[in-house]
């Protein structure tokens, strides 16, 4: 089936919908607007406003009762139009949603799913470009998605809200238009694992998100010269899958994490942690990141295409790893 | 309109004057939309075509010292805060000739001559920066005024009730603009608010609040001439609500599924140009050889504009990371306001300083 990342996540949004009745979709503009990205277009249609429940822009108010309802029996998932505007509900996810189960010794568990798009690339400015997610991965009590491929966007709702705990899930805005094939039967994927997405012995690529396809082309620009790359798809950044990390680098000895957050304290940092402290001796390069410069990202398009991971930035990086540079 | 109609009004030079103010961000806005589709502009462009009595009142009450604080829809505000047209296409072109030099785009236009505090996209984000430009004025004596422009749509984030109530607790001198156009993206304000009076609930902080004609630029300048000789004068904070409408779409990816064509067109004959120009035209106070040299003057200024924004270039890529921490080398920001009172020696005045 030919399809969109946009109409494979409306499938999975639909899906849930028809599936669990406690299941509802709220936040800024999912109904009558059709979604800021058009997500959910045509669902109030379908499923009444009720369960597409329109919000003001309440960031705060909505997540938190997202936060309540999931409490109270119900299944939310909570649309915040971007993961900037979800810095008005941070105390909700972080101080309640990330919390009450460890607070309450175990008593009340958060089943919310909160989706949100991340990312830059658009030229919308520095308000409208964070991506934070690697931040979030910071938090226990979180459970941390990107989807980066259709059978993902399809598949990770339904066992996002399988899980008693809360989960964030980061849809990059340059994926939703992204087109391919889909299977027909294609349905829930688990949310544990990373993916690897193509491989190679010389070295290993990892990322997740809005650059995978980014880090596919610069594997695929390296193969051209000889250097074959396995691609980690993190699809998960927390529980990060560690053991694939190690697993693949064990074997190339070579690793360049590619992250579009800032790189002081980012999900890079970790990983590349991770790496020195389980595969230390296997190693025979010092671990690379291509990350977003230390800005705040700039609106001009040349600024802020400089300030962004690129291919070109990947493949140098990989070719110095690789030691061909 | 505030006068009776066919009876003109009592200081056509005057009205002759906003009228031209809201003409040029009408043809301003009109160019970037045109621009838009060209290309040239980028990201998200958000358009203040009908709404253009509110900031040309508004800004026509104000004194060169007063400071604002605008939105994401705010070309206009900046226009006629005084920054020039040129410098704002110039900033939508992403060129170093921009306001902004090409970092902030359409959303983010800051001007530290006129006091324009942005430009700010992050919905009911500008209230709080208000209020405490407005401390700062309070705390260091200054008879200054801080207008804090924003949406109906904002009036539901908690941003805004903590701002009310703080202005309102410590009579602070700002002067809160809520255009309320209806709508929030596709959220009508009967869809968000359970009391879609805004003056009302703006009244239940403790300060002074009404509700305005929005689409009549000489009530609007009325009302805020009012407002903000209160507010100068010590009365604390005062609150318009300004009733109007956006004739476009909310941004140019906005399909318009939420709202009649048959409501926008009859909102669009009360055009808040087209209103004052019949009324002057009516009492024989606009003469077609004026408006036409009106008309002639504003596109010229547009089309210069337009000229000294493709004539921009681009800021060089090896200054991508300035501003992220102030230079101290040259002397801090053009921003910094150190004309404060309180204790503000060498080191303290750098600290303050708002744009740093
Ligand atoms: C905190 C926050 N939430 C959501 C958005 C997305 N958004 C941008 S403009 C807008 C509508 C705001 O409407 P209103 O305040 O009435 O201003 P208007 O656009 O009508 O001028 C929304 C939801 C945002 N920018 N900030
Ligand atoms: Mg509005």
């Amino acid at each position: 089936m030919k399809t969109t990342y946009r109409e494979a996540t409306r499938a999975a949004l639909r899906d849930a919908l028809q599936r669990d009745d406690r299941v509802f979709l709220m936040g800024e503009d999912v109904g009558r607007y059709g979604g800021s990205f058009a997500v959910s277009l045509g669902l109030l249609e379908e499923f009444g406003p009720e369960r597409i429940r329109d919000t003001p822009l309440s960031e705060s108010g909505f997540v938190g009762a997202g936060i309540g309802a999931a409490l109270g029996g119900m299944r939310p998932i909570v649309e915040i139009m971007t993961v900037n505007f979800s810095l008005l509900a941070l105390d909700q996810i972080i101080n309640n949603a990330a919390t009450l189960l460890h607070m309450s010794g175990g008593q009340f568990n958060v089943p919310i799913v909160i989706r949100m798009t991340t990312g830059a690339g658009r030229q919308l400015g520095a308000q409208h470009s964070h991506s934070l997610e690697g931040w979030y991965a910071h938090i226990p009590g979180l459970r941390i998605l990107a989807p980066a491929t259709l059978a993902d966007a399809r598949g990770m709702l339904w066992t996002a809200l399988q899980d008693p705990d809360p989960v964030l899930i980061f849809e990059h805005g340059s994926l939703y238009n992204v087109a391919g094939e889909l299977d027909d039967d294609a349905g829930a994927v688990d949310i544990d694992r990373a993916a690897v997405l193509r491989q190679g012995d010389d070295l290993t690529l990892i990322t997740y998100g809005g650059t995978l396809p980014m880090v596919l082309e610069a594997a695929e620009q390296l193969a051209a010269d000889g250097i074959e790359a396995d691609v980690i798809d993190l699809r998960t950044l927390r529980p990060l899958d560690g053991a694939a990390i190690l697993a693949s680098v064990g074997r190339t000895h070579r690793a360049v994490v590619v992250d579009e957050g800032w790189r002081s304290g980012s999900i890079s940092a970790e990983i590349a942690a991770r790496i020195s402290e389980g595969a230390f001796f296997d190693l025979d390069a010092p671990v690379e990141r291509v990350c977003s410069l230390e800005v705040p990202v700039p609106y001009a398009k040349h600024l802020e295409q400089a300030a962004l991971p690129s291919v070109e930035r990947v493949v140098a990086a990989a070719r110095r790893a690789a030691g061909s540079s | 309109m505030s006068s009776v109609r066919g009876q003109g009004v009592p200081d056509p030079e005057h009205a002759l004057h906003l009228l031209r103010q809201m003409l040029r961000v009408r043809r301003l806005e009109e160019k970037c939309i045109e621009l838009y589709s060209a290309a040239k502009i980028r990201g998200f462009l958000h358009v203040y075509i009908g709404e253009e009595a509110v900031a040309a009142g508004v800004m026509g009450a104000l004194a060169p010292e007063d400071a604002v604080v605008a939105t994401y829809r705010e070309h206009g505000h900046a226009l006629l805060r005084g920054v020039s047209a040129g410098s704002i296409l110039a900033e939508m072109y992403g060129h170093a000739e921009g306001c902004c030099r090409g970092r902030g785009g359409s959303m983010h236009l800051f001007d530290a001559a006129t006091r324009f505090y942005g430009g700010n996209a992050i919905v009911a984000g500008g209230l709080p920066l208000a209020v405490g430009l407005a401390l700062a004025d309070r705390m260091a004596g200054r008879q200054r005024v801080t207008v804090c422009f924003f949406g109906e749509g904002a009036v539901a984030e908690g941003e805004f009730h903590e701002s009310m109530n703080l202005a309102a607790l410590w009579q602070l001198p700002v002067l809160f603009c809520c255009e309320n156009n209806l709508y929030a993206m596709g959220t009508a304000l009967g869809r968000s608010e359970s009391q879609t009076d805004i003056a009302l609930k703006a009244a239940g902080y403790e300060m002074p609040a009404w509700a305005v004609d929005g689409m009549d630029v000489l009530a609007v300048e009325q009302a805020a001439r009012r407002a903000v000789d209160g507010v100068r004068s010590g009365g604390g904070p005062h609150f318009l609500e300004l009733r109007t409408y956006r004739f476009r779409a909310h941004s140019m990816f906005d399909p318009e599924l939420y709202r009649e064509k048959s409501e926008v067109a009859q909102w669009m004959e009360r055009d808040p140009i087209r209103l004052l120009q019949s009324v002057l035209e009516a009492a024989g106070q606009l003469p077609q050889k004026q408006w036409a040299a009106l008309q002639e003057d504003v596109d010229a200024e547009i089309s210069t504009a337009v000229g000294f924004a493709e004539a921009g270039t681009p800021e060089p890529v090896s200054e991508l990371a300035r501003f992220v921490y102030s230079d101290t080398a040259d002397g801090g920001n053009p921003g910094t306001d150190s004309s404060a009172g309180h204790g503000a020696g060498k080191e303290g005045a750098r600290k303050e300083g708002g744009a740093g």
